[in-house]
């Protein structure tokens, strides 16, 4: 480990620093995806059961880099609330909802990441005003050094993400337009699409926080 | 109002973290964002709280990678390599003990490859190694996974890359704040100082902390060496000296 000095004299451990997670992170994370038998429970991209209170929708994406091209290997961490916009810290396969998840894109074909969830309800923000719906999600991968934050919003959400303070923290609104999902329908299904663009047009927002 | 909302973290330094672009890593010129980061000033509760899993049912042998893996029925035998213990604790800046997080692991096997549809290096599958661990600290923050030391191994990037050995470890931590993904090396690994992605990082004492130490008090005798590494998490401040901080 180590220290840091600090203004009053006390020390502060160093956090420790990140390293990529590689091209091989599922072997850890998405066993699957590696291609190794699953555990007895593995964390996993269903956040939400059909018995979830809510609207039962899906999430998807491809993640983009630099030359347009598809990064096959990414890994993707989600964190959102519940219908009612509480978080359900308390990961439990036995619950309907769960406010976390794991997806990647594949090596092959679409190469999306995906999450079964319901629409998360509004979380207020720091200052006590309403956030508009929103899912955070983290994007890992080979090349990443640390992990890039950003959030998905959804499109026919206006109102609420006109009012949303970390929207508007955003000082471009051309760049505010990168993290608004896109609603489809399909097969009876409800699917909010969001390309993740790692670098250059369309550069995807991702945040520090 | 809820306890999360007043939660606040030590700021992520992001000069003592490696930079997005590192074009020595090649593979992040093409993968790391032309834009700045936005800095959110106030987080709210969206990225101060986190998930726990202490519910998630783990397995007897989650954490031994000597065990949790046979390919196929009925044989019993051990992985190739050299027997380790992995161990330490998970603390925050301020020296806290973070209890109850999950710890997650990945390596490649003692000939340095990985158990992984993509990998096609030419060193053999161990039949009795996968290469995944997890487990959730103790009250103490304390963790530990038996496991085998991995080989390093050639990567496309320069020439003549090499990988140090490593174990690629994944914490949570309290929060989505504090969620990392890193690797420990190996002391004493000659490698360490040629490798591309350690050299991602700026300052030579970030790679010593992410240097496992070689600890011979706790390794047992005829059986296994082991190789601490203590994990530290953004510091959450606690007290009210803290907080005028």
């Amino acid at each position: 480990m180590s220290q840091q000095p600090t203004h009053d004299g006390g020390v502060l451990y160093r956090e420790t620093p990140s390293q990529t997670a590689g091209p091989y992170v599922h072997i850890g994370l998405a066993l699957d995806v590696a291609g190794i038998p699953l555990r007895d429970e593995e964390v996993w991209s269903r956040l939400a059961t059909p018995e979830a209170d809510g609207e039962p929708i899906e999430l998807v994406g491809r993640v983009i880099d630099g030359n347009g091209d598809l990064v096959r290997d990414a890994f993707v961490e989600a964190w959102q609330a519940d219908a009612h916009g509480a978080f359900q810290p308390d990961y439990d396969l036995r619950k309907p909802f769960n406010s976390f998840g794991r997806s990647a894109t594949t090596a092959d074909g679409d190469s999306e990441w995906s999450f079964t969830t319901v629409k998360p309800g509004r979380v207020p923000a720091a200052n006590g005003k309403p956030m508009a719906p929103h899912v955070c999600l983290a994007i890992f991968a080979r090349g990443i050094n640390i992990q890039l934050q950003t959030r998905l919003y959804f499109d026919d959400e206006a109102e609420a993400n006109a009012e949303c303070p970390v929207l508007n923290a955003i000082e471009s609104p051309t760049r505010r337009r990168t993290l608004i999902a896109t609603r489809e329908e399909a097969d009876g299904k409800v699917r909010y699409r969001l390309d993740i663009r790692l670098q250059g047009d369309g550069e995807t927002v991702f945040f520090e926080f | 109002m809820q306890d999360s909302d007043n939660k606040r973290f030590v700021p992520r330094d992001r000069n003592w973290h490696p930079p997005a672009y590192a074009p020595g890593y090649k593979t992040t010129v093409a993968r790391s964002p032309r834009q700045s980061l936005v800095s959110m000033q106030h987080p709210s509760r969206s990225e101060l709280t986190g998930p726990s899993f202490q519910a998630l049912r783990l397995g007897p042998h989650d954490n031994d990678l000597l065990m949790n893996y046979r390919e196929g029925q009925g044989r019993d035998g051990l992985p190739i390599g050299e027997r380790i213990v992995m161990f330490g604790r998970v603390l925050d800046q301020f020296g806290k003990p973070v209890p109850h997080t999950l710890v997650e692991m990945w390596q490649a096997n003692a000939g340095g490859r990985y158990r992984h549809k993509k990998d096609g290096y030419l060193a053999p599958l161990d039949p009795n190694f996968g290469g995944v661990g997890r487990c959730i600290t103790d009250e103490q923050g304390w963790y530990h996974f038996r496991t085998v030391r991995p080989g390093p191994y050639p990567w496309p990037n320069d020439i003549n890359s090499w990988r140090p050995a490593h174990i690629h470890v994944s914490v949570m931590g309290p929060a989505i704040a504090t969620r990392l993904i890193t690797q420990m090396y190996f002391e004493g690994d000659p490698l360490i100082p040629h490798c591309p992605i350690v050299h991602t990082l700026n300052d030579p004492l970030a790679v010593d902390t992410l240097t496992g130490r070689l600890d011979m008090a706790r390794s047992r005798p005829m059986d296994y060496l082991a190789y601490r590494f203590d994990i530290v998490t953004r510091g959450e401040f606690q007290t009210y000296f803290e907080n005028q901080g």
